[in-house]
């Protein structure tokens, strides 16, 4: 007998440590079917034993590629520079238009009673590594719980939906990309307005489910959060619709090109506080489009004597929140453009100024400044007069 | 053929000190945690599974083949978001067969090597799918391509990789 077990002793090792390991697996798959999963030991020694080397190596690599493209390559500067500020006007001049609209939408919302979930804070992170596998879709981003980062918060870029936050640990977390075959998101067509869900694929595709057969879904259409999954704020850019087919059973097969480069992705932001509120007339003060323009265009003509002391144009949008009127501003990390749909985006960019200041400003606008306002979309100078009167009259 | 059989006794059994084999197995994991995030298509490579075979021919132990492979497997997993043991379960498997095959074989010139990764490249998938749908219930997808485009692949880079990482070796 002993003979027979030392002849097979490294096949019965083999056995144990594949018993051990299978009898863990199904410990594992239970517990997760069930109630919450902990965070084994062993991930918390692999990820501390492996993100701080990826973010030192990350930390190297945007110091040196600071230098590089900061001080050294910067070639084509001024023509983008020129680009640059080109846009930038072309932005101004549809931002009007858009914050008239968002100010009716508020004042018919707060008309309704209707309740809108906000982002209210965010940390900006960046993304140090990966799972490594194919099929585990997933980031590991260098803030964790001492940041406020906590399990279940969605993650965003400028251009979009990244994902959810799966793991916590102290100085990193553990981010589960939409793109994953376990992920899911409830979604919403933006002008269909049919809810879904969207799932991942074990290819790293990302594809909408839920939609049935004899409904119209249009290539292109935006997707958006639906907010129904209570971890996702609603109105998030999702993606658009790459491809329609017929589905098994009732249900359209609809392939999703993620407005977020899932592959690429090197800062995110994680949304970890969120705030449901239902927008109130006062928030609705009025600017007028030309208020704006005049206040935001470079030709704009020195401030009335009241602010004679500050600075031509050193008012930035942000200066809306010192305005006793303004509502309670969301705190988003500075220099990180918000990529949320209407009802965060409206919370963050806000009109930047009382009309009171800004009356003047719009006396002394000068030609250029009159032809820009002019060459803004044409609802824009009704809606603006509107949202004067409007306010007066009780509603 | 490279892949000649050999004698017990001529087969040469190599060690490796003490930060190699510990130092080894965690940069192929942190290259592989890393790399993907650069260069997307690095996540077809499995760096911690070459190591794996690299330490099991190396050794020729079926024992020490079959713990490598776990240990290097369960820390491969719990980067993961999947349950810990999926790659544990293949590495092991992986480890012992290699290290027996090491000892029955020379397999020390890059044709055995390129050979023989190929070899467990699909040994360890195999075992991977099959733990995963049968244990897990994952639904994944089989691809030929994939698999057979990751095995030549893997096995052109372990050809390589081996070559370099002999310099760790010692004469046991």
């Amino acid at each position: 007998m002993e003979n027979l077990m030392s002849r097979y002793r490294n096949v019965t090792i083999l056995v144990a440590i594949l018993f051990v390991q299978v009898l863990g697996l199904a410990v594992q798959v239970k517990r997760r079917s069930g109630a919450d999963e902990s965070t084994r030991i062993i991930r918390m020694w692999t990820v501390s034993a492996v993100t701080p080397l990826e973010k030192a190596i990350v930390w190297c690599q945007n110091g040196l590629g600071g230098v590089w493209n900061n001080y050294i390559y910067l070639r084509g500067v001024r023509q983008e520079n020129r680009d640059l500020k080109f846009e930038i006007e072309q932005l101004r001049l549809e931002q009007v238009r858009l914050s008239d609209d968002a100010q009716q939408a508020r004042r018919l919302q707060a008309l309704l009673g209707f309740k809108e979930q906000y982002i209210a804070k965010t940390v900006a992170a960046q993304v140090i590594g990966s799972s490594g596998s194919e099929q585990s879709r997933s980031v590991y981003i260098d803030k964790g719980t001492s940041a406020g980062v906590e399990k279940d918060m969605a993650v965003i870029t400028a251009d979009g939906l990244v994902g959810r936050v799966l793991r916590a640990f102290g100085s990193s977390a553990q981010v589960l990309l939409i793109n994953d075959q376990s992920s899911g998101v409830g979604v919403i067509l933006d002008k269909s307005r049919l809810q879904g869900v969207i799932k991942g694929t074990a290819a790293g595709e990302v594809i909408l489910e839920k939609v049935m057969t004899d409904e119209q879904v249009g290539l292109g259409e935006r997707i958006v959060t639906s907010g129904g999954d209570q971890i996702f704020p609603k109105g998030i850019t999702v993606g658009t619709v790459m491809k329609v087919s017929p589905g098994a059973d009732l249900f359209l097969n609809i392939r999703v090109r993620p407005s977020a480069n899932l592959s690429r992705l090197e800062e995110v932001l994680v949304i970890t506080k969120k705030e449901d509120r239902a927008p109130s007339v006062a928030e609705t003060n009025s600017v007028r489009a030309v208020d704006i323009l005049s206040q935001r265009l470079p030709s704009v003509p020195d401030k009335p004597a009241a602010d004679a002391n500050q600075p031509a144009g050193a008012e930035p949008p942000a200066t809306a929140a010192k305005s006793p009127i303004a509502p309670p501003k969301p705190q988003v990390n500075a220099g990180v453009h918000n990529p949320v749909g209407s009802s965060a985006g409206q919370a963050v960019v806000k009109p930047a100024t009382t009309p009171q200041k800004l009356a003047p400003a719009a006396k002394k606008a000068s030609p250029q400044t009159a032809k820009a306002a002019t060459s803004a979309p044409a609802p824009s100078e009704p809606r603006a007069s509107e949202t004067e009167t409007s306010e007066d009259k009780p509603h | 053929m490279p892949i000649t059989y050999t004698s017990q006794e001529q087969v040469e059994v190599y060690r490796f000190s003490a930060p190699a084999a510990i130092l080894i197995p965690l940069v192929a994991l942190f290259l592989q945690a890393f790399l993907p995030l650069q260069l997307h298509f690095f996540s077809l490579f499995d760096l911690p599974l070459l190591v794996v075979i690299f330490f099991a021919v190396a050794r020729r132990s079926q024992v020490a083949g079959l713990l490598t492979g776990s240990l290097i497997g369960l820390l491969q997993d719990s980067l993961t978001h999947q349950p810990i043991g999926m790659y544990g379960i293949a590495k092991t498997v992986v480890g012992f067969g290699a290290s027996s095959l090491g000892a029955k074989l020379d397999v020390e010139n890059v044709g055995a090597r390129f050979l023989v990764t190929l070899f467990f490249y699909a040994v360890h998938e195999v075992v991977y799918f099959t733990v995963a749908r049968g244990l897990v219930k994952l639904s994944l997808q089989w691809s030929w391509g994939h698999e057979i485009g990751g095995a030549l692949l893997n096995a052109a880079t372990a050809a390589l990789l081996f070559t370099l990482l002999d310099r760790f070796k010692q004469r046991a």
